[in-house]
């Protein structure tokens, strides 16, 4: 194993495990709101090309280079501008913002005034997935917290700057989770992604600048503003650079969720973190590497592939949130997209055509695939049913319920027609004689 | 104005523009459910996708997708094609395939565009989408199964009606357009979602499975229903009014229809006047034209004459009794039926001077005693307008209605007009287009037109540019009376003081008839409404959809209606039962037919004889009472039920029932 796997020293989130308290103190005791007015006081500026310099790309899945994100907010604007932080965590695999939330918050506050005032938000709303009960009566008592010792509020830590937090709870909706649509939940209206343009940037929350970024995004801001952009960017390849949080559920013997230099090869990941796969390597079946929304990759070609978002979409998936998922060869493939389908359909908002009316579509079709009652004919008809949805709609959505599928049938085709054959009743493998 | 490249044409288009727009200006047809001229965007259909260079290698909704200059917009490649063919697949695959017996068949949007864009075959072979029926109102009827989620309804009641009532539940394929509650949407122009949705989920309930859209016999006509004038299509056939619908005429309803410009139609055909009637021992009997024209002559007024026009008489009408009149020696007309007795010296202080389209400018509006919401809708979705777009601050004297856009209301006393509170008189000082609209409810106060234009004087409402005096008129025939002389020194009280021995009634209905008791009363109209119960002798006439006719809305713009389908029974056209009348008489008028009849009106009236705005000299009467007392009234009290078409209207009945009487004790029978 040639990787240098992360070394305890850089670790940013220590308390991913929860085996201290999140409380204020303790985080004090862990280096959090430590001299955060010095921070503040390097200028809205060069606090934005620290970040730049260390390389960060947005946690939450599509990969946005974070600093350039920020330098979009309007240097002078007559209104209000905001900072929204998207802790709506609901896509299926991943449950790494949870444990910042509940265990790391202030880490997270922190990262929120130092974004905030890097991008000269009036305040930060930290927007909850519905089902984090706990998580979000942690962070509420954080931010409290936070006020009572001044850290945000009329001049934050001490720096002069005000600076609001106000956590706002979900109400469930994996589509909250799409930027505009989390912007209009926050607004109190139906959660629907906005057309783009206008992008948040020029109007957003209230028709104000807006921001969102990931919760992982912010939290891990104040760590790269004590060590500097270029110890972040000395991890992972070029364009590819920071430590992670990664999460390995399904067919592994101890699924965790762990922080981890960019790039690390897959095998590395799972022999050092995860303690292998289930029955070993020629067990392995297909990984989801970012999360349902990212296309499946078979067993031989995530081996020794390099966890990171250019090396993951150069197999046509991505890393999307980290939250990878391995099957082994007792998961029925099929049904496991299948799923993930339904789940689509039942979270697509229904505001544009493609994906209110594709994802029920794929998913009735992908139910009969599972027992193989369609014919061959019928996988090129949900093909082209995906590559209709994927790209028409207004929001990503549309994306992620078409990608799984398309991952499936790239490489499972034969594992479908097998079905489909069988099913018709025929021998399983029927050749014509001459 | 950016510069784009549509199909390899370059043009130049206006700044602001969307792609669509620009695709349009190319002559581009761009197939769009959701999107709509007069309402937001919404981008949410993904049928009018097309491809756009610079920008992600992917269609674009070219709906809300601003043009740019330089680029290169594509609206027929392949990558376009196969993206529109895709979005019309998923629209029918949920759609059910009942147009035989949808009453959208052959005027939807969603079959037009499947011809072009549709598969002769559906490769769905799972089960449709079935959703239930919501309740809309009396004269909306859905089938929401046909629903394609356009949310052209739910964006025309937030922005343009101003009811938040009509919304989205539920999310994904389960996603359903609803009522609140399921309750009837209370609005007046509910029926305009009918022409908005672009498939037959909402199709007009009283129109439901009547006919198909050619069978019908399409005529131009206006309405008259109130003083705006909508522009209409008479959709008939036979002898039958079926359907009256907007037209597009952005200076006076733009295309928008009230419910009751759309549905007190189905009036038409109920409580006519087919026969003429001579009242014989207080019993009214049929009798024939020559014996009920004798009974008149019988009567020998001489000049002892007077005429009265209701609301919804054309021009010529009130031409030819004039001619009538006059030729018997008698100026006794007045329009004003319910008793008004304003100044007319000068036509523009009882004019809606910023005009319709105009009234969007304003940005600090006074409304005195009216509730321009039932007096005139479509006047008020374009203060509406003004207040969402411009943010114009409206203030009101009189009795409070809910408007749809916030009002601060002063109090009930006419005699704040006088006396306005220093906040409105700062507003109105600071104002650049500030305006002061007085309803009929005002006019009937003594002193509050002399007030009014006080205050057009004191904050300098007629500048050069601007003139923010308006009267708002009820009756479609008001502003054209006006014009006529339809409007005696003292009004009708004067009238009665006369004590005319004759008294034409032109569909006279909303007048108090009791003061005209001794006279003989000759009623000239084509409903069995009060003017009716009250004649001596009636002679049946056309409505508005009968005849052709020039009708003045309440701006002062001329507009010709034609005639789509004739009267029933024995009616006639007006012009012409005056004309037989008259000759009769023994007082012969000078035309034998429609177009002399106009050629006249012309020569007279020179300002009526071709549409248009006619522009009246701002020269208000000076030395009015202008201290008014008294409470501020609504004249106005029941929005569908302002004239005898609407009162002979089922649907008018089951729209005031439902929709302002629902509340209403109900009376039972004691045993």
């Amino acid at each position: 194993m040639g990787f240098d796997f992360l070394q305890d020293k850089d670790r940013i989130f220590t308390n991913v495990y929860g085996f201290q308290h999140w409380g204020l103190k303790e985080a004090e005791a862990r280096g959090d709101w430590d001299k955060t007015a010095d921070i503040i006081k390097l200028g809205n500026d060069k606090i934005i090309e620290e970040v730049k310099a260390s390389g960060l790309r947005g946690r939450g899945g599509a990969g946005f280079p974070t600093g350039l994100k920020w330098s979009f907010m309007p240097k002078e604007s007559p209104k209000p501008s905001f900072l929204v932080i998207n802790a709506d965590e609901s896509e299926p695999g991943s449950c790494k913002d949870r444990e910042i939330l509940r265990n790391d918050p202030h880490k997270l506050i922190e990262g929120a005034l130092i974004a905030g005032f890097a991008m000269r938000a009036r305040a930060a709303y930290i927007y909850i997935r519905g089902e984090y009960i706990m998580e979000a009566k942690v962070m509420e008592a954080a931010v409290k917290e936070a006020y009572d010792a001044g850290l945000i509020g009329k001049n934050a830590a001490k720096s002069g700057y005000d600076f609001d937090v106000f956590v706002h709870r979900g109400a469930g909706a994996y589509i909250c989770g799409e930027e505009t649509a989390m912007i209009e939940s926050l607004e109190g209206k139906k959660g629907q992604p906005r057309l783009k343009p206008p992008f948040p940037a020029g109007a957003g929350l209230y028709g104000c600048p807006t921001t969102v970024n990931n919760v992982e995004s912010i939290a891990v801001v104040p760590t790269i503003m004590r060590r500097g952009g270029s110890w972040f960017a000395s991890f992972g390849r070029e364009n590819n650079h920071g430590t992670k949080l990664f999460q390995v559920s399904g067919h592994v013997e101890k699924p965790a969720v762990f922080e981890e230099a960019m790039s690390i090869p897959f095998r590395d990941m799972i022999e050092k973190h995860c303690g292998g796969i289930n029955g070993g390597w020629d067990n392995l079946l297909a990984v989801i590497p970012g999360g349902s929304s990212v296309p499946l990759v078979p067993a031989e070609q995530i081996m020794d592939a390099p966890m990171d978002f250019d090396g993951l979409s150069e197999l046509k998936s991505g890393l999307g949130t980290a939250a990878v998922i391995v099957m082994d060869k007792s998961t029925d493939i099929v049904r496991a997209i299948s799923r993930l389908s339904y789940f689509y359909k039942h979270e697509s908002c229904g505001q544009c055509t493609p994906c209110r009316e594709g994802t029920g579509w794929m998913w009735r079709v992908m139910e009969r695939l599972r027992d193989g009652d369609a014919t061959i004919e019928e996988i090129d008809t949900l093909h082209e049913v995906t590559k209709q949805v994927e790209g028409h709609t207004i929001c990503a959505l549309g994306d992620a319920a078409a990608w799984p599928i398309q991952g499936l049938i790239r490489h499972f085709r034969p594992e479908l027609e097998r079905r489909i054959r069988e099913n018709a009743g025929a021998e399983p493998v029927m050749e014509a004689a001459e | 104005m950016p510069k784009v490249t549509v199909d390899g044409v370059e043009l130049e288009v206006p700044q602001g523009a969307t792609v669509l727009q620009a695709a349009e200006l190319a002559g581009k047809e761009i197939p769009r459910f959701c999107y709509h001229e007069r309402l937001s965007i919404a981008g949410n259909c993904r049928m009018c996708l097309v491809e756009v260079k610079p920008g992600p290698p992917k269609p674009q909704a070219s709906c809300a997708l601003p043009a740019a200059d330089g680029q290169e917009i594509r609206t027929d490649s392949e990558m376009v094609k196969k993206a529109r063919e895709g979005v019309m697949e998923f629209l029918l695959i949920n759609h059910p395939l009942d147009c035989p017996i949808c009453d959208q068949g052959g005027e939807c949007d969603l079959q037009d565009q499947a011809m072009a864009y549709g598969k002769s075959g559906s490769r769905y072979d799972e089960n449709k989408r079935a959703v239930t029926e919501k309740y809309m109102g009396p004269v909306v009827k859905t089938v929401m199964t046909r629903c394609i989620h356009c949310t052209r309804c739910v964006r025309f009641a937030e922005e343009v009606a101003g009811v938040e009532e009509i919304g989205a539940v539920g999310r994904g394929e389960g996603m359903e357009i609803t009522s609140y509650l399921e309750g009837a949407v209370h609005s007046e122009l509910s029926g305009n979602v009918v022409d908005l949705c672009p498939v037959g989920a909402l199709t007009s309930k009283p129109y439901a499975f009547e006919a198909r859209p050619w069978e019908l016999t399409k005529t131009l006509g206006i309405d008259v229903m109130d003083g705006v004038g909508t522009n209409i299509r008479i959709d008939s056939r036979g002898r039958e009014v079926l359907r009256a619908l907007p037209r597009v005429n952005d200076d006076v309803n733009e295309e928008w229809a009230t419910d009751k410009t759309r549905h007190a139609i189905d009036g038409l055909m109920k409580r006519r006047l087919d026969k003429p009637y001579i009242r014989r021992n207080g019993q009214l009997e049929a009798a024939s034209w020559n014996e009920a024209f004798q009974a008149i002559a019988d009567v020998k007024a001489g000049s002892s004459v007077a005429a009265i026009a209701g609301d919804l008489v054309d021009c010529e009408t009130l031409y030819a009794a004039k001619k009538l009149l006059k030729s018997m020696k008698s100026d006794m007309l007045e329009g004003r039926q319910t008793g008004l007795s304003y100044d007319v010296s000068n036509l523009a202080a009882v004019n809606f001077n910023t005009t319709i389209a105009g009234i969007e400018e304003a940005d600090v509006i006074l409304l005195v005693s009216t509730n321009p919401r039932w007096e005139a809708s479509l006047v008020n979705t374009r203060i509406r307008k003004a207040v969402r777009k411009g943010g114009a601050k409206i203030f009101g004297i009189g009795p409070e209605a809910d408007q749809t856009y916030p009002v601060e209301w002063l109090g009930d006393d006419m005699g704040l007009l006088s006396s306005l509170p220093n906040s409105v008189k700062d507003a109105l000082e600071q104002a650049k287009k500030p305006a002061i609209i007085l309803g009929g409810g005002a006019l009937s106060v003594e002193g509050a037109h002399g007030a009014a234009l006080k205050l057009a004087k004191e904050f300098k409402l007629v500048r050069d540019d601007w003139n923010g005096f308006n009267v708002l008129h009820i009756g479609a025939s008001r502003t054209g009376g006006l014009m006529l002389g339809y409007a005696f020194d003292g009004g009708i009280k004067a009238i009665a003081a006369k004590k005319p021995k004759l008294l034409f009634a032109l569909g006279a209905d909303e007048m108090d008839y009791a003061p005209f008791e001794k006279s003989f009363k000759v009623y000239i109209g084509h409903h069995g409404d009060a003017g009716a119960h009250a004649a001596d002798v009636i002679l049946p006439a056309a409505a508005y959809t009968e005849k052709n006719g020039t009708y003045v809305n309440l701006e002062g713009r001329v507009q010709q209606s034609n005639k789509a389908i004739f009267a029933p029974g024995d009616a006639r056209e007006d012009w012409s039962i005056l004309r037989a009348l008259s000759d009769v008489i023994g007082k012969k008028l000078p035309f034998d037919s429609f177009a002399e009849l106009r050629a006249k009106m012309a020569k007279d009236h020179p300002e009526l004889a071709s549409e248009g705005l006619v522009s009246f000299d701002w020269a208000p009467p000076s030395g009015l009472p202008d201290k008014p007392k008294g409470q501020g009234v609504h004249p106005i009290k029941d929005f569908y039920l302002t004239n005898s078409i609407a009162r002979a209207s089922a649907t008018m009945q089951r729209c005031s029932a439902e929709l302002l009487h629902a509340d209403d004790e109900v009376l039972e029978a004691a045993e």
